[in-house]
């Protein structure tokens, strides 16, 4: 399912979310939506749910406008962060809520359930309560709670915000062959730049109500809109009035057509890769990255002059 | 240390001259002749009438006031009550209000000259010495009890398990049962406990709706006060007694649901 937000606003009070947002989502994709916290990325993600109301604008989910639908009849599956675990319920019948709901007669809702416990790698927890589960199993049941209900489009808020860090990267590896398999359109929230680089086919950076850039991981990273997207998308320094990736810096020991002069104050190995720090004769400091092999190549030591360049077209005016 | 055991020492000993003494009182002065005075105490036709009138109205005014706390309650703790903060301060009204003042607006309302009650006499409707006016008196006195329960509980949960259900294609009713209601079944149990000791308790109110005619408007209350007055002291204590164990059954009852409410 395809999904446009059409001039999307929305205040809380008087906070302003999302500030006349528009922006296309493809069908079949995994999209994240990236951005720091109080960004509007959740907001945006809950508006697409219908869990949210807009001020104004349109939602739109395959060409039909949803802006007035309420969610229960918008065929989203949607995963909360704290995942929103039916306390009361044992797993089986979590997961089967949306089935009972859709009157899905016993025998059937059975076998959707233990394919869907499967699915997850639950299966043979079914008669657990979820305050007997681990965060990232309860996780993996909000998330086949919600494809339970086939639905078009899976929206995830934050789903792996809550777990420790090698859960977390189980889960993102897993997430991404669970894509594949349900063949689902999937939109999801976070605010950690390696995990949307790692999972999706396109992001969507969002920042203060805003969208900053939209494109596939690699055209943020390689073509930032602004100095924004490329600090949050990794390392950036500052050279001579443009912004640079660390590693984009080139290093002359000898004078060089628009290279600029800069005294190196630490070499730091870093295994693969060396961390080089230099100051400019104006007293900026500036970072550069290279591999320990050319850096021991150069010999590089501390107070030694060089001359620093920024690898044409990685440089973007710095602000 | 010995400051500590000087204070317990007090609270235990203000406990037991201000409660246990007097309550352990009424039993012994029960008992003081046998067992046999005080079960014909309690099976005379007025007493027994008593009883279930007791039983009658609280069985009317309980539910009545559970259905009014939930929807009030959800109302209140998800914010879509207008003038939420004025019908909280109202909620609680009961509790700040002497009953017998509560009894009176309604003597006020119902009465001979009242804005109702000449309209409920003229077409033959009795409110004020019959049945609907102590459910009245008692459902007034006993509001508080299920929306003090459930609103905190309600704030505690959270959207996000309602949300879920209606991701799911649950509509509100639905959720309400299969999500809302169990998450509050205990602190719902526990505000229906309180209600239910408060409404066979009450006196204040019901006192002056009442118009205490024995046989046929007289609860429970009403009948110790009676015979109190008429020097009967077996039938005073004995029925005295009889509320006093259901004050016991209800501490049980707290004392279990308390704990079930904290690990549900």
């Amino acid at each position: 399912m395809s999904i446009d937000v059409v001039n999307v606003s929305k205040t809380f009070g008087g906070f302003h979310a999302l500030d006349d947002v528009s922006v296309s989502i493809d069908r079949g994709r995994l999209t994240a939506l990236l951005g720091p916290s109080g960004g509007g990325k959740s907001t945006l993600l809950r508006i697409v749910a219908g869990l949210e109301e807009p001020d104004t604008g349109r939602v739109y989910i395959d060409g039909q406008d949803m802006t007035s639908v309420p969610a229960r009849r918008r065929g989203v599956g949607f995963v909360f962060q704290h995942y929103a675990a039916f306390p009361h319920m044992t797993v089986r019948d979590n997961v089967g809520f949306g089935l009972r709901v859709a009157r899905v007669d016993r025998a059937t809702r059975t076998r959707r359930v233990d394919e869907l416990l499967d699915l997850v790698h639950l299966g043979g927890l079914a008669e657990r309560y979820p305050s007997e589960l681990s965060g990232g199993q309860r996780q993996r049941m909000a998330l086949a709670r919600a494809l339970a209900v086939e639905p078009r489009l899976l929206l995830l808020d934050e789903p792996f915000g809550a777990l420790d860090v090698k859960v977390r990267a189980e889960l993102r590896a897993w997430l991404r062959q669970l894509h594949e398999q349900v063949n689902a359109t999937t939109l999801f929230v976070t605010h950690d730049q390696e995990e949307a680089m790692e999972l999706a086919d396109q992001i969507v950076l969002v920042n203060a109500g805003r969208i900053e850039q939209v494109g596939t991981p690699e055209e943020l990273y390689d073509h930032p809109a602004n100095e924004f997207v490329m600090s949050f998308l990794g390392a950036t320094t500052q050279l001579g009035g443009v912004a640079v990736r660390p590693h984009d810096i080139e290093v002359f020991t000898d004078p060089v057509d628009g290279g600029i002069q800069a005294m190196i104050e630490r070499v730091v190995g870093l295994g693969f890769h060396s961390r080089v720090e230099a100051a400019l004769p104006d007293g900026a400091d500036v970072t550069v990255q290279l591999t320990r092999a050319h850096a021991q190549h150069l010999e590089l030591r501390r107070g030694d002059i060089v001359y620093l360049r920024a690898v044409a077209g990685t440089a973007i005016p710095a602000s | 240390m010995a400051s500590r055991l000087l204070l317990r020492a007090g609270a235990l000993g203000y406990l037991a001259v201000l409660l246990l003494v007097p309550v352990g009182m009424v039993g012994y002065r029960t008992f003081e002749h046998g067992v046999g005075p005080v079960v014909d105490a309690l099976s005379t036709p007025a007493a027994k009438h008593a009883l279930y009138l007791s039983v009658v109205v609280a069985a009317i005014a309980v539910p009545l006031d559970v259905v009014f706390g939930i929807v009030a309650g959800i109302a209140l703790a998800r914010g879509r009550m207008p003038f939420g903060r004025l019908v909280n301060l109202l909620v609680n009204l009961p509790f700040a209000m002497s009953p017998v003042v509560i009894g009176l607006a309604l003597f006020t309302l119902y009465g001979r000259g009242g804005w109702f009650g000449d309209w409920l006499v003229a077409h033959g409707i009795g409110v004020l010495f019959s049945v609907p006016g102590l459910v009245l008196a008692t459902a007034f006195v006993a509001l508080p009890f299920v929306v003090r329960e459930i609103v905190p509980v309600l704030d505690e949960l959270g959207t996000s398990q309602e949300q879920a259900a209606a991701t799911l294609g649950a509509g509100p009713w639905t959720t309400f049962w299969r999500i809302t209601l169990p998450s509050i079944r205990w602190a719902l149990a526990y505000g229906v406990v309180l209600s239910t000791a408060r409404a066979l308790g009450e006196y204040g109110a019901v006192s002056i709706v009442s118009g205490d005619i024995v046989g046929r408007t007289q609860t429970l209350p009403l009948l110790v006060e009676e015979r109190f007055r008429n020097f009967d002291d077996t039938g005073a204590y004995s029925a005295g007694f009889a509320l006093a164990v259901v004050s016991l059954v209800v501490v049980a009852a707290m004392t279990v649901l308390s704990r079930r409410k904290e690990h549900p």
